[in-house]
């Protein structure tokens, strides 16, 4: 039995680990995509990916009773509802005007960067798949 | 340090970065984008904080958390979009501004 207890401790480690991982990510992501639709991509991926693995993680410690009858429905509420907001923000955002950013990606680090900026330039432009 | 700590503590710098973002934000929708993100975790907080302090009652405050965040979400979107909220939500009568 404590090889099972075990087993459950090391897969809610991994779990809300990895759980963890993706949040920190959001939160980078948040703070340092260069568009507002990239930034919409990077808060989307914490309130589907992030909390299911978070939750499934507090669901394995709390047993079988109702607090995770609880967790399943914060789960079930948050895949429901999370996916509409961030739509809702997008199609309102596309709506008010505002286009999403096309190229000049990385411009601000090749302003602080000290190689030759024509160089930059036009290896982005042979770079770019679009 | 239990799981519970170490996943709290991840949360809070997720959300402080979150707040940066609320912050610098150039146009009022990285403002909306980055509260809906900062209640997102919210929930989860008070979820692993409640299971930190042995307490998992705290999970029906991460119910209602859940809730209010969607609700207020789309409320300040619809506010933000049309200058009120009494109006109904169509598409032709919106976007002109």
């Amino acid at each position: 039995m404590e090889y099972l207890d075990l087993a459950i401790d090391t897969l809610t480690w991994v779990m809300m680990m990895i759980g963890c991982f993706f949040v920190l990510i959001t939160g980078y992501g948040l703070l340092k995509f260069p568009d507002l639709y990239t930034r919409i991509h990077a808060g989307g991926m914490a309130d589907t990916l992030a909390a299911f693995l978070i939750f499934g993680g507090l669901a394995l410690q709390s047993g079988l009773s109702l607090v995770t009858v609880k967790l399943f429905f914060i789960v079930a509420f948050l895949f429901i509802t999370s996916p509409t907001s961030t739509y809702a923000l997008a199609q309102a955002t596309f709506v008010a005007g505002l286009k999403p950013k096309l190229d000049g990606f990385g411009e601000d680090d090749e302003e602080a960067d000290d190689t030759p900026a024509s160089d930059e330039a036009s290896n982005k432009e042979t770079g770019d798949p679009a | 340090m239990s799981v519970f700590t170490v996943s709290a503590i991840a949360i809070l710098v997720s959300v402080a970065m979150a707040l940066t973002r609320a912050i610098l934000g150039p146009t009022a929708y990285d403002r909306i984008l980055a509260l809906n993100a900062i209640g997102t975790k919210t929930v989860l907080l008070i979820a692993v904080v409640g299971f930190m302090n042995d307490r998992p009652d705290f999970l029906d405050l991460a119910i209602v958390y859940a809730l209010m965040n969607f609700i207020g979400t789309l409320a300040v979107l619809k506010y933000f979009k049309f200058g009120t909220l009494r109006r109904g939500l169509t598409r032709s009568s919106g976007g002109k501004d």
